[in-house]
């Protein structure tokens, strides 16, 4: 379990200080608000090999909160998918990896996101073809609840449940906010649960900053048969740094010196 | 597998290209388990019937939505899968147009996308339905080749060919039941060369599709009366054969291209591109084919007439130049 927290410790350190660095804005909320999610599923869900990316036996992972990236390529670098070298172009111009994910197998990216609500398709369509083949492999999609105001996504979540996959599991990022505030259109007067579940998914609710949590859930969404599963990760947009949580200014913003010596700050005394 | 020959080639004429689509797919699934056929609940449609229920395992009906179509049909070409998508040419290209620019486009998934009924196939079910633009579209998205068959035996050629053709495909059909016959029996075809039907002149007529059957006859008309034109079809309208564009300096004056598309964007802006690229002024462009506007809808043949797309229209469209 520490190290677990530590792990998720460390990813969030590489967020803000790449942010920083880089001196331009980043979508911070949503790549902080992932974080124990991407920690738990590279910790102890997905099958990978840290030595290549394009192992024929792995699970195939889709961020379709394609503008959350940072946090991705974090998590890619603190498991050891990505070096400390490539992490380091982020952002410079002509890299592999800017602020949306470009489909890079080498690198472990298998598709190009950032435009939102298709991530479920696509993963669908792997999923699919990992099933015909008979390949006991697993598709997890990324999304974030913004995301799933685009119509697209609930054509996908239909099929899943119709034609019954069971190796596709859906994980929403449920921080409530989105680039213009709070994300009411699948939440007010309705439940983004009772949404899933009237489309023919196993829904699981969670604290998305429980490891503990997150780990059950997994295990249950590996479990299910015959219907694909969907976890509902409830987090707080920003989580890690005070004054970014569930603080909608940190959507999209930059890390000057003085917010970054100010997190620095914040997390010494934290230890 | 088909004997390509004369019979054929009526049967088929009169059964239309979406249904020999389907049983072109059916034939190949019968060797070929790889194939996968989808479409957005226009499966029949396509000529799907009998092949979703002799191979169900290959084929999907993802439903009426033509975003899903995309991204599921470009996971499952992902997973090598051999990935025909199906669906009315405009919910192709512009309903899901935004999947088919990051699948398609920007991740080169090699899906092969069949834009059924294009043109004004679908007659009184009118401009909704009809494919105007998507040529348009398509070629402004990077790394999509475009396909537009003359006949059902070029459709064949092109199905074949895209699955040995690397990156992703738009097949764009056109005509309906039948559609005139260009090629009567088996021939060479080369997914990027054109084929020149009757050798280039001062003035060269430049189709594809359907209507490309339509200026055929129109040509050998005015040849039988002696006049001098050549025909080319320009089944590839992306990437366009440039060898064809670089042979028109000096042989060629006026080109003059018919299309069921739009004339902006289409295979006539295509033929303009590519002499611009080659820096070739010599030779005059006359893009026939739908103005800013959209047409009046009727039965296909009211249309090409009213537009001058039949084989009427195009021979005196050609005598006004002669």
């Amino acid at each position: 379990m520490l190290e677990y927290l530590v792990r998720s410790k460390s990813i969030r350190k590489k967020i803000v200080t790449k942010a920083y660095e880089c001196g331009e804005s980043s979508h911070l909320g949503g790549a902080l608000s992932m974080v124990d999610v991407l920690c738990v599923l590279y910790e102890s869900v997905l099958q990978y090999d840290v030595n290549n990316p394009q192992s024929e036996d792995r699970d195939i992972f889709i961020l379709s909160k394609g503008h959350c990236v940072l946090g991705w390529y974090a998590a890619l670098n603190e498991f050891g998918l990505m070096t400390d070298c490539v992490f380091d172009t982020f952002q410079i111009n002509g890299s592999h990896l800017i602020a949306h994910p470009v489909k890079n197998l080498s690198l472990g990216i298998e598709s190009s996101n950032g435009s939102l609500g298709q991530g479920l398709s696509f993963g669908l369509g792997m999923a699919l073809g990992l099933k015909k083949k008979l390949q006991d492999r697993s598709v997890y999609v990324l999304m974030g609840d913004g995301e799933c105001n685009e119509g697209a996504v609930w054509e996908a979540a239909a099929t899943a449940s119709e034609i019954e996959l069971s190796n596709l599991t859906a994980i929403v990022d449920v921080n409530n906010l989105r680039n213009d505030g709070s994300n009411l259109t699948y939440q007010k007067n309705k439940s983004l649960s009772a949404i899933w579940s009237a489309f023919g998914w196993n829904v699981i609710e969670v604290d998305g900053h429980s490891h503990v949590e997150l780990q059950d859930a997994f295990d249950a969404a590996k479990n299910e048969n015959g219907i694909p599963t969907v976890i509902l990760a409830n987090t707080v947009k920003g989580c890690g740094v005070s004054f970014m949580e569930a603080n909608n200014e940190w959507h999209h913003n930059r890390i000057t010196s003085s917010v970054y010596a100010r997190i620095l700050e914040e997390w010494r005394s934290d230890v | 597998m088909f004997d390509l020959d004369e019979k054929l080639a009526r049967g088929w004429s009169r059964m239309g290209p979406r249904a020999v689509y389907g049983q072109i797919l059916y034939e190949l699934a019968k060797t070929n388990p790889n194939i996968m056929a989808l479409s957005a609940d226009l499966g029949r449609s396509s000529g799907l019937d009998r092949f979703s229920k002799e191979f169900p395992d290959q084929f999907l009906n993802v439903g009426i939505a033509e975003q899903n179509l995309i991204g599921i049909s470009s996971g499952l070409a992902r997973m090598e899968f051999d990935v025909f998508a199906s669906t009315f040419a405009p919910f192709a290209s512009l309903r899901a147009g935004e999947q088919v620019r990051m699948n398609m486009g920007y991740m080169q998934e090699p899906v092969r996308l069949v834009g059924l009924a294009s043109g004004f196939a679908l007659g009184f079910l009118g401009n909704s339905h009809y494919g105007i633009e998507d040529v348009a579209v398509l070629r402004s998205i990077p790394g999509i080749a475009i396909v537009s068959p003359a006949d059902c035996f070029e459709l064949y050629k092109c199905i074949v060919a895209s699955l040995d053709y690397p990156g992703p495909i738009y097949i764009r059909l056109t005509g309906g039941v039948n559609m005139p016959v260009v090629y009567h029996a088996d021939y060479e075809f080369d997914i990027l060369k054109v084929d020149v039907l009757s050798e280039i002149s001062d003035i060269t007529v430049v189709s594809a599709g359907a209507t490309l059957g339509f200026a055929k006859v129109a040509v050998e008309e005015l040849k039988d009366e002696g006049a001098q034109i050549g025909l080319v079809n320009v089944h590839t309208i992306k990437p366009i054969d440039n060898d064809f564009i670089s042979k028109l300096e000096g042989k060629c004056t006026k080109i003059v291209v018919f299309e069921e598309h739009t004339i902006i964007g289409g295979l006539g802006s295509a033929i303009i591109d590519a002499l611009d690229e080659a820096k070739i002024r010599s030779v005059e462009v006359i893009r026939c084919g739908v103005n800013d506007e959209y047409p009046k809808a009727g039965d296909y043949n009211y249309v090409l007439s009213t537009l001058g797309l039949d084989t009427v229209g195009i021979k005196t469209k050609l005598c006004g130049l002669l």
